[in-house]
């Protein structure tokens, strides 16, 4: 029979195991490397460009197609709120017809392009001059301004239906048994039980929707709204200067980065009683 | 009702040939774009994991930009880059000239450095999903780096991460619609010479329209067809 005959002496662990020069770290760096040389590239591109003339022709500008870009949103942003609310109601309903309806039209604004819902609305509705001068609404549609504003709004209605109800439906059941068990009706058990849990959980969606609603207001500089993208466009093709672009880029970066950080805190602020 | 008939037929006083060459060209962007923008989303998203801050950092850079960009200024930018990057280029080497960018190149590069941007992201959390086990699992089992990605990780990884990109793309087919605005012969392009030279743009953009819906109802069946598929082999409860 064999044992041990003496204990193993207790040793420190091994040294741990420097991290070395990985491929890693080399793609890192020269990643790192580029987009140094593209930052510094681009702020002496802007500098070397820079020139008063241009800024003082074209900067009111760029700062007058912000305010349409953004008017353009949050007015769309705030009457699509208004329309998902049927549309919501539609698609929650037991009725075959109204679900029915509700969900043919958030099918139809999900599965197209934006760009070609305006150019429907836009060049589309056109056709149709003179029914619209028969009923007084010409005036309305002739404006791309007006067509832009119908056909955003009724883009983000979609979204923000889907939106809503993926936000009330996660809502437990519960919560309306309760709040029919303490004999509020249906008014009160929406307004004071369900929308306030449910809106929590559309907060970021509805973040995102914003975003995606800038990125998309876009488009409205084809058919010659002046936003930010179509004063771009017009300093570009009287210029061919490059830097036109650029800024337009530095513009919308800001925009959402700012408003991608302002949500990011309003969460942080609105979910506090959440934190355990 | 028969002028209606005629301009949707096949033939020389019909547009439906031409628009349906427009539906072509707009399913082959996308499918062109998938591989490129899945690629280099693969890449970000392995980036945004290592251990090296650089690499992260890079990576998040490179997100941070194309996810804030609309995608028609993202498509300006490489349209009018790529054309004033080359007359330097010829110029740097003494040649006089401009030249036109192949839109088709044009937009795929844009949607997909987009898509990437997008696909990092769902990539990513769908890598967080995979539990530390798996990798440990396929180290005692003397897998190597590139085995434990491609017969441990990847086939979890298509089946957590599926719905997203799922999603991605239907968001991609939209987004083609954009390179239309460069010229590129796609189905709203299409529609819209139609539409300008029969004076019906309500028909045609509404056909352009419905034609986007055939192409999302088709992918969503593809797609719905490919989950079933990879979740085969998903252990029943």
């Amino acid at each position: 029979m064999s044992f041990a005959e003496q204990m193993i002496p207790p040793r420190s662990p091994p040294p741990a195991i420097a991290p070395g020069w990985s491929a890693a770290k080399t793609t890192g760096i020269i990643a790192m490397a580029f987009w140094l040389i593209v930052g510094v590239g681009l702020i002496y591109f802007l500098f070397s460009a820079w020139d008063p003339a241009k800024v003082a022709r074209y900067g009111p500008k760029y700062l007058s197609g912000l305010g349409v870009t953004l008017t353009l949103v949050s007015v769309s942003i705030v009457l699509g709120a208004l329309v998902s609310i049927p549309v919501v109601a539609g698609r929650m309903s037991y009725n075959p017809l109204f679900s029915g309806i509700a969900y043919a039209y958030v099918y139809f604004f999900r599965g197209t392009p934006l760009i070609a819902q305006l150019f429907l609305f836009y060049y589309g509705l056109g056709e149709f001059r003179h029914q619209l001068e028969a009923v007084g609404l010409w005036g309305f549609f002739r404006e791309p301004w007006n067509c832009a504003i119908l056909a955003f709004t009724l883009n983000t209605a979609a979204y923000q239906a889907e939106i809503l109800r993926g936000a009330i439906q996660s809502v437990p059941r519960g919560q309306f048994e309760g709040g029919q068990a303490l004999g509020l009706n249906r008014v009160q058990i929406y307004r004071k039980i369900v929308l306030p849990q449910a809106m929590i959980v559309a907060l970021r969606p509805y973040g995102n929707e914003i975003i995606l609603m800038i990125k998309g207001s876009a488009v409205v500089a084809i058919i010659t709204v002046l936003d930010l993208t179509g004063e771009t466009r017009r300093a570009y093709s009287r210029t061919f200067d490059f830097q036109t672009y650029i800024w337009a880029a530095i513009f919308y970066l800001l925009i959402v980065e700012v408003l991608r950080n302002v949500w990011n805190w309003l969460e942080r602020r609105l979910t506090r009683h959440l934190k355990r | 009702m028969d002028r209606t008939l005629t301009l949707l037929s096949f033939g020389p006083n019909g547009w439906m040939d031409q628009i349906m060459y427009g539906f072509l060209v707009t399913g082959g962007l996308a499918l062109a774009t998938l591989p490129f923008g899945l690629f280099i989303g693969f890449l970000l998203a392995l980036a945004k994991q290592s251990e090296v801050r650089q690499l992260r950092l890079a990576a998040e850079i490179y997100t941070t930009i194309f996810r804030g960009l609309p995608e028609l200024l993202t498509l300006f930018l490489v349209y009018f880059g790529l054309q004033i990057g080359y007359r330097q280029t010829l110029l740097f080497f003494g040649v006089e000239g401009g030249i036109e960018i192949n839109s088709f190149l044009a937009g795929m590069m844009a949607l997909g450095v987009v898509f990437s941007a997008f696909s990092s992201e769902v990539l990513l959390s769908a890598f967080r999903a995979i539990p530390a086990g798996q990798y440990e699992g396929a180290y005692a089992l003397g897998l190597g780096g590139v085995r434990t990605m491609t017969k441990v990780i990847l086939p979890q990884l298509v089946r957590i991460a599926l719905p997203g990109l799922g999603n991605l793309w239907m968001i991609l087919l939209k987004d083609t619609a954009l390179v239309s605005v460069i010229g590129l012969p796609d189905i709203l392009r299409q529609a819209g010479i139609a539409a300008r030279v029969s004076k019906e743009a309500f028909l045609f953009f509404g056909i352009a329209c419905l034609l986007y819906l055939l192409l999302a109802i088709l992918s969503s069946i593809f797609i719905s067809a490919v989950e079933r598929r990879v979740r085969r082999s998903e252990v029943r409860v």
